[in-house]
């Protein structure tokens, strides 16, 4: 695995783009930082910033990297080796490697302006939304051969997780008002990476106005604490989940 | 050495094999041929595991080849298309290969007659058909396998990496290999291959002795021999 990983990493660095990803993350947060002066409100533009630019590049450049890979993996193939392994080494590639580029983006400065245990979150719920949407990424891969499908596929996860979620979410509880559906909203942002790592970023800033309505139920009913260990437990299944899924198929796939 | 039993593939609703069955001897060059579509590459790419088969099994020396990878370790494969990561350079493909099939006795026969150290810094999507081919062909046949699939080895390669290409498959038989061998120009699998299965639509039609297929068809090439039996049997 460390042999492959190891071309599959410079490929990535040869590519250039996660160079010039890490630079615009680094110039977002120093320049938010720079510009506010309470930190907890340049804590909340940044993450309003992250939440839309991780998982798009994450995913985008997951897609089109896999896609662009067929040369590489139909290569591989005719020699002994497994299967997995090569499917596994990718994911490990792209996710380590979009990774680093958030750490050495964003991870610096939040680390050096917010509080250690904000930041810490913040750093968590970034390199889960970037694994994630990777991961997501894998997903449509496996589902279609057609290049313009399968990137076309990840913009519209991008759109819905992104814009269109919360405003659903917000739509069906006006709808229903007249009934008790906490309990369903609640269930119905555990199917959105993003408004978990936003409401676990939410919770623990105690800024309930920018919650959003899933973050405010979600509050409502598990505290803070309790939360946060949940909505972790879901982002963790909503990294790994849709990769094994993909990792079934990639298995059973005709090259 | 390596048995095909049944093989049947579809890919959606058009079948592509057909209950084939098929026994490879090591020490042979058997040839591969049949129509356009017929199945070939897929029966070749099943073999590798590329494409994985609707029923049936492959069995490499005795072992069920389903979701192994170790077995490969024993082939050479020369696609027809030889896809490379476009932005790596001969070199690195090369090393990285070397990498993943660690082995002391490397052959460098065909690096070297092809000249391949003049190029080594050209990027892969910069190279022309012929280029790729020779790059396919020296990683087939770097590893000394025992086993060797080329899928139309020649078919854009000029005429003076033909030969020595050629004789190089003549010197892997002459070593005990088995060699399997694609090809629509009949002509050129003269004096190269022992032996021919012809497919049609997803079968096997005919799996025979060179020497056998020119006594019973009466007839002194390969080519002469096809095209007889092809007519024989159009004629009932």
């Amino acid at each position: 695995m460390a042999k492959l990983l190891k071309h599959i990493l410079l490929d990535i660095l040869n590519n250039k783009i996660v160079i010039v990803y890490t630079i615009v993350l680094a110039a977002f947060s120093w320049s938010v930082f720079g510009l506010e002066d309470n930190t907890a409100k340049g804590i909340l533009t940044l993450l309003n910033i992250l939440l839309l630019i991780v998982p798009l590049v994450a995913s985008l450049f997951a897609t089109i990297y896999l896609y662009n890979s067929n040369e590489f993996i139909e290569l591989l193939l005719s020699q002994p080796v497994k299967r997995s392994l090569i499917w596994k080494s990718l994911f490990a590639g792209l996710s380590g490697s979009l990774s680093i580029a958030f750490l050495l983006g964003v991870a610096i400065p939040v680390l050096l302006f917010a509080e250690l245990s904000t930041a810490l979150v913040m750093i968590a719920s970034g390199l889960f939304l970037t694994v994630i949407f990777v991961s997501i990424a894998f997903l449509a891969n496996v589902f279609t051969r057609d290049k313009a499908k399968g990137i076309g596929l990840a913009i519209m996860g991008w759109l819905y997780f992104a814009l269109l979620f919360d405003a659903i979410v917000l739509f069906l509880f006006f709808q229903f008002a007249d009934y008790p559906i906490e309990k369903v909203v609640v269930l119905l942002s555990a199917l959105s990476p993003i408004d978990l790592c936003r409401i676990n970023i939410l919770l623990h800033l105690d800024v309930s106005a920018m919650m959003g309505y899933t973050g405010a139920i979600f509050r409502d009913y598990f505290g803070a604490g309790g939360g946060l260990i949940l909505s972790s437990t879901l982002l963790l299944l909503w990294a790994f989940v849709p990769f094994y899924i993909s990792l079934i198929r990639f298995k059973n796939k005709d090259l | 050495m390596i048995h095909f039993q049944s093989i049947s593939k579809k890919f959606g609703r058009l079948p592509v094999l057909n209950e084939v069955s098929l026994t490879l001897e090591k020490g042979n060059c058997i040839a591969l041929i049949g129509p356009n579509g017929c199945g070939k590459t897929t029966l070749i790419k099943s073999l590798l595991g590329m494409v994985i088969p609707d029923k049936g099994d492959i069995l490499f020396n005795g072992q069920n080849i389903k979701g192994q990878e170790k077995y490969r370790s024993q082939i050479g494969y020369m696609p027809q298309i030889g896809r490379y990561p476009d932005n790596m350079r001969i070199a690195q493909v090369i090393d990285m290969i070397k990498q993943i099939r660690p082995s002391s006795d490397l052959d460098n026969d065909l690096y070297k007659q092809f000249d391949m150290a003049t190029m080594t810094d050209k990027r892969m999507r910069t190279l022309s058909g012929g280029t790729i081919q020779k790059v396919s062909a020296t990683l087939a046949f770097l590893f000394r396998p025992p086993v060797l699939i080329l899928d139309e080895p020649t078919a854009g390669l000029d005429p003076i990496a033909a030969e020595i290409l050629k004789e190089k498959i003549i010197a892997a038989r002459n070593n005990g290999s088995l060699v399997l061998i694609t090809s629509h120009v009949l002509s050129e699998l003269e004096g190269l291959v022992n032996r021919l299965v012809f497919m049609q639509d997803g079968k096997v039609l005919l799996h025979e002795d060179i020497e056998t297929l020119k006594a019973t068809t009466r007839q002194s090439t390969i080519a002469k021999s096809i095209t007889a039996l092809l007519k024989n049997q159009l004629n009932g």
